[in-house]
């Protein structure tokens, strides 16, 4: 017996340990102190013409956006002081949308717009319209994610590409660097004859639906495929852009397409994009100078864009993303519309879009921005 | 060893012929090459994670703060978020698989020990502790997200992990109540004591720490899974104590969101002070189950 | 080889956990395996004891209460079992009938279209080769750091040693993942180029890709950590090889290397050969390293059965895949890949069942 009340005690010991440790624990976290004045000191002028209200938001989608968004809220916050509470899950964009026309969260990030015609049964801008209380949702474009094509070439530190030769590297048609339809875009430049090795997402994603559309419209019939979200095209599939930015990293003699912001913090070489008009290199300019050319198919304050793919001006780079916030125009809780349009108009502001360049976005070209801020005023 | 015995040189009797020496040396030289070779990944695998993530686990901040808010290209914040998700998952993993798991190897081996039935349950075990976490995850998926229509939840990943569990914890138990002595039950039985009381009271606490190794083992196991995690919760940056809620952060998923950022930021390497303190979370628990191991062995002497 | 019984059922136990460290308890305790108890059914000594009535009636019904309580977990854990491979065919079921490609022999994937054509063919290569080729490559050096752990190192290197292999457990495998695509895989680029132009008439080593996410890199790292579970429970059959059979070889005159191999490894035959296979069947389920490491191969790439080639595994699919599943043929598709993993871990664990317990009737 005294054996079993030891092991009595000893057990409450252990779960008096154990309790001590979870509570303990649970006691003294916290969530981080806001970022403080880090980076928004430039900005403190903006901060005037917030309101700041409380409350708490939660939106889901587009993980393309994430990085931008999640910086944004930081600033935000910082700017208010934490007065709101904001939460972004980057679940994808489909995920997103769906979460918001069943009401699970109060806005969306999405690479592509509000569909009309039916998908699986449902017709995406009807559901948003039932969830916004009869009102339509609106396409309110707020990232742009330029598409950088970097490559791992030893010795060519620039390399000129146009849409149909990716698309025949993409497909396959096109096997070694050295390939005259390669050479004739970059002459004087020595090219290996190495084999090419392209790598692509293995998981489903809005870039790789992006970038197919790109080599579909501008590729001049060099894709076949129709665009989508898993890739269709040759090579070798990468987990997420991490692992495609690895693996151009590792493995010499390859390419691959993914978002700026991978090829730039990864130090990888990007190639510039002929757009029939000469080469140009990827810089937020010239890819707001593409979105400014991009045609508005939406009514009103619906913003949802067609991009230009092809016959773009001179020194416009065509190959983007562009992220859309899905708000409902009307028909939200009046708290939360106070937040939303505070927290987008905050987003749209011409400090917080030039601030998402070095962060690898391309701003907002400053007309489109003025048409997406007098929408986010026009919510109600 | 007899050679100095005869006094004589007859070496060749004493000593082993030529090949069998060598034979002999190369069997060491194998051993010792098959050691050094299992020892080179493991200190390579410690030198990335502790030479990256060394820095962020001293820090206080590290312990006691969440990602809310920290974007990759921050530095600061920590993970309690995860390691909150990650105990409170695994506790309600225990609550679950500790309960069956116990009663079960306690049907085995005291009531249906010989029986057919003990080699049903036995073999439903054997496959339950063949299951492959995907498999665990894709079923709870399947029940609670594709059939009952709930959202992705703590929840769900804890019962995936009771099946990931449970054999653990029952087959150590089923162990250590084997090896409690016959003559302590029938001594029990012989005062009169009925046989669920004398199974209460003298066979559990006399298996308890070998037990208690079980469980702590099976907790380890569990915590480092990944699988069940990426199906079925979503990864979030705040402090969450809600197990019902579909955003949770845990330590395995917090490595994985972090490995999707460009490897120079600060975000990345916070996966790499993440996995340092996972392994040393898993270590910990090993220690502990060999501690309580040990103070039974005392007591049993 | 005849081998006296010792309590050799705890180190054969294929559940038990590479990190244990009760293993002492056993080696001073022996008790036989199939214990030979006088006690048979429920509880016959509360009803001898006649005289104490009330003792008697008060034990009866917290026995059955009791044996209730523990029988209905047993039949728990045989009813979840059966309910998980049921209820994965009810929901694959649906899907397998739909599909318009032989689910067996085809190595398409097409799931979200109008049209379901998906088949196993591609997956069951990848994930049984690179499992094969990882116990391949690790129970030779598990079985060597046994032997060095238990016959070769003095004992104060030894615990430490084993601890360390231990640690090797403790790593989580999105670790393995990092490190394996990062540290290692790189590392092996040369060798799996040396093996291809130099073997590659062989369609095995035939040359594949030229990036480190090929079978072979996650073959090694699945090695790795597969390792410190073969060790451990080879680490506890060895331990276990009664001391007379060795003594008997070292005093005719044996080396320590004939000890080993006429005493320790015959008695810890079957243990090796059930914790390879349940290496086995950990690798073949891995899910996170192997996503990340393996490198898809495109669509329209064809078959390579090449270990430098990439490849899907079961589980990495899966994983992969599983932030979309949203209709439930797609969903029932993968289910259905889910159920063959399951089918083939099922059977590798079984057959390691029947080696353990043959192992006993032997001895």
């Amino acid at each position: 017996m005294t054996m079993n009340r030891r092991a009595t005690t000893r057990l409450a010991k252990v779960a008096a340990v154990l309790t001590i440790g979870t509570f303990g624990l649970a006691a003294c976290g916290s969530d981080p102190a806001p970022a403080g004045s880090s980076t928004s000191g430039a900005q403190s002028s903006s901060a005037s013409s917030l309101a700041c209200p409380a409350g708490k938001l939660t939106a889901e989608g587009s993980s393309a956006q994430a990085n931008a968004i999640s910086e944004v809220i930081s600033g935000y916050n910082a700017e208010c002081g934490d007065k709101a509470t904001i939460e972004y899950n980057p679940t994808g964009s489909g995920a997103g949308i769906k979460a918001f026309y069943n009401g699970l969260v109060d806005f969306a990030g999405s690479d592509s717009a509000l569909k009309s015609q039916a998908v699986d049964g449902a017709v995406e801008t009807d559901k948003a319209k039932e969830r916004c209380q009869g009102n339509p949702a609106w396409n309110l474009p707020m990232v742009v994610g330029p598409i950088a094509f970097a490559y791992n070439v030893d010795g060519v530190d620039k390399l000129v590409l146009n849409a149909k030769v990716l698309a025949e590297i993409f497909s396959g048609a096109i096997k070694t660097w050295n390939d005259p339809k390669i050479a004739a875009l970059n002459s004087g430049v020595t090219l290996p004859s190495d084999t090419i090795t392209v790598f692509f997402r293995s998981d489903e994603s809005g870039t790789t639906e992006n970038v197919t559309k790109f080599l579909k419209a501008a590729g001049g019939g060099a894709w076949t495929h129709e665009p989508a979200k898993s890739w269709t095209g040759t090579g070798e599939g990468k987990n997420k852009s991490s692992g495609v930015a690895e693996g151009v990293t590792g493995t010499k003699n390859s390419i691959s397409y993914m978002e700026w912001s991978y090829a730039k913090d990864n130090n990888l070489k990007i190639a510039e994009l002929d757009n029939g008009a000469g080469p140009v290199a990827l810089t937020a300019d010239a890819v707001a100078k593409a979105v400014s050319e991009a045609e508005i198919k939406g009514s009103g304050n619906d913003l949802s864009l067609n991009v230009k793919y092809t016959g773009t001006a001179a020194g416009a780079y065509p190959a983007l993303l562009v992220t859309y916030e899905i708000v409902c125009s009307a028909g939200l809780e009046a708290d939360k519309t106070a937040i939303v349009k505070d927290f987008l108009g905050y987003f749209a502001s011409g400090g917080t879009q030039s601030g998402l360049e070095e962060l690898g976005y391309a701003p907002l070209p400053e007309d489109l921005r003025g048409k997406v801020e007098a929408a986010v005023a026009a919510v109600k | 060893m007899s050679a100095s015995i005869t006094g004589t040189d007859k070496v060749t009797l004493t000593r082993p012929s030529g090949a069998r020496t060598i034979k002999n040396s190369l069997a060491a030289v194998y051993v010792t090459l098959a050691t050094v070779l299992a020892i080179v990944p493991l200190a390579s695998i410690l030198y990335s994670v502790i030479s990256k993530g060394f820095h962020l686990i001293t820090s206080s901040s590290w312990w006691l703060q969440s990602q809310r808010g920290i974007t990759p290209r921050r530095e600061g914040g920590g993970l309690y978020h995860a390691l909150v998700g990650t105990v409170e998952i695994a506790l309600i993993c225990a609550a679950i698989a500790v309960p069956i798991g116990v009663l079960g190897a306690i049907y085995l081996i005291e009531y249906a020990r010989g029986k057919k039935v003990a080699r049903a349950v036995s073999f439903a075990v054997d496959i339950l502790s063949g299951i492959p976490s995907i498999v665990a995850a894709l079923f709870i998926y399947a029940l609670f997200i594709t059939v009952f229509g709930f959202g992705r939840s703590a929840i769900a990943v804890s019962c995936a992990l009771v099946l990931l569990m449970l054999p653990t914890v029952l087959r150590s138990t089923e162990e250590m109540l084997k090896l409690v002595p016959d003559t302590l039950r029938e001594a029990s039985y012989a005062l009169g004591v009925p046989k669920w009381k004398t199974i209460l009271k003298v066979v559990i606490p006399t298996a308890f720490s070998g037990i208690s190794t079980g469980i702590v083992l099976g907790l380890a196991r569990v915590m480092g899974e990944t699988a069940p995690l990426l199906i079925l919760v979503a990864y979030g940056q705040g402090i969450n104590f809600s197990p019902t809620s579909d955003v949770m952060a845990a330590l395995p998923t917090m490595i994985n969101s972090g490995r999707d950022q460009a490897q120079q930021m600060p975000g990345y390497e916070r996966v790499w002070g993440a996995a340092l303190t996972l392994i040393l979370i898993v270590m910990v628990l090993n220690l502990i189950a060999r501690g309580i191991a040990r103070m039974s062995k005392l007591k049993e002497k | 080889m005849s081998v006296t019984e010792t309590g050799e059922s705890e180190a054969l136990d294929p559940t038990r956990s590479p990190v244990a460290g009760h293993k002492d308890v056993s080696a001073h305790t022996p008790v036989p395996a199939v214990n030979p108890s006088p006690r048979r059914g429920a509880a016959p000594r509360a009803s001898d004891s006649r005289s104490g009535v009330k003792l008697a009636k008060i034990g009866r019904a917290g026995d059955r209460t009791f044996l209730g309580v523990s029988a209905g977990s047993g039949a728990l854990i045989v009813l979840l079992v059966v309910f998980v491979g049921v209820f994965l065919l009810v929901l694959a079921l649906p899907s397998l009938l739909d599909n318009k490609a032989n689910f067996l022999t085809s190595q398409e994937w097409k799931v979200s279209g109008s049209e379901l054509r998906f088949g196993i063919a591609g997956l069951l290569w990848t994930t049984v080769l690179s499992s094969v080729v990882a116990m391949a490559v690790a129970v030779p050096i598990a079985i060597g750091v046994a032997l060095f752990i238990t016959q070769y190192a003095p004992r104060r290197v030894a615990g430490p040693l084993a601890f360390l292999v231990d640690l090797l457990a403790a790593v989580p495998s999105v670790v393995f993942g990092l490190w394996g695509i990062a540290v290692l895989g790189p590392r092996l680029v040369p060798v799996s180029e040396w093996l291809s132009t130099h073997l590659g008439f062989i369609p095995l080593f035939a040359p594949g890709i030229r990036s480190p996410g090929t079978v072979f890199v996650v073959a090694i790292v699945l090695a790795i950590m597969i390792l410190p579970i073969v060790t451990a429970i080879s680490r506890d059959v060895f331990m276990q090889t009664p001391r007379d059979h060795m003594e008997a070889a070292l005093a005719l005159g044996a080396t320590r290397w004939e000890t080993i191999r006429t005493a320790v490894l015959p008695y810890g035959r079957s243990g090796v050969i059930s914790a390879s296979m349940l290496g086995l069947g950990r690798a073949l389920g891995e899910t996170i390293a192997v996503m990340i490491i393996l490198s898809k191969p495109a669509d329209n790439a064809g078959f390579v059965p090449s270990l430098f080639a990439g490849g899907e595994t079961f589980a990495s699919k899966i994983a992969n895949n599983a932030q979309e599943f949203d209709t439930p043929s797609k969903t029932g598709a993968y289910i259905a890949s889910g159920l063959v993993l399951f089918i083939v871990t099922f059977a590798v664990n079984a057959v390691a069942r029947v080696i353990a317990e043959r192992g006993h009737a032997k001895s």
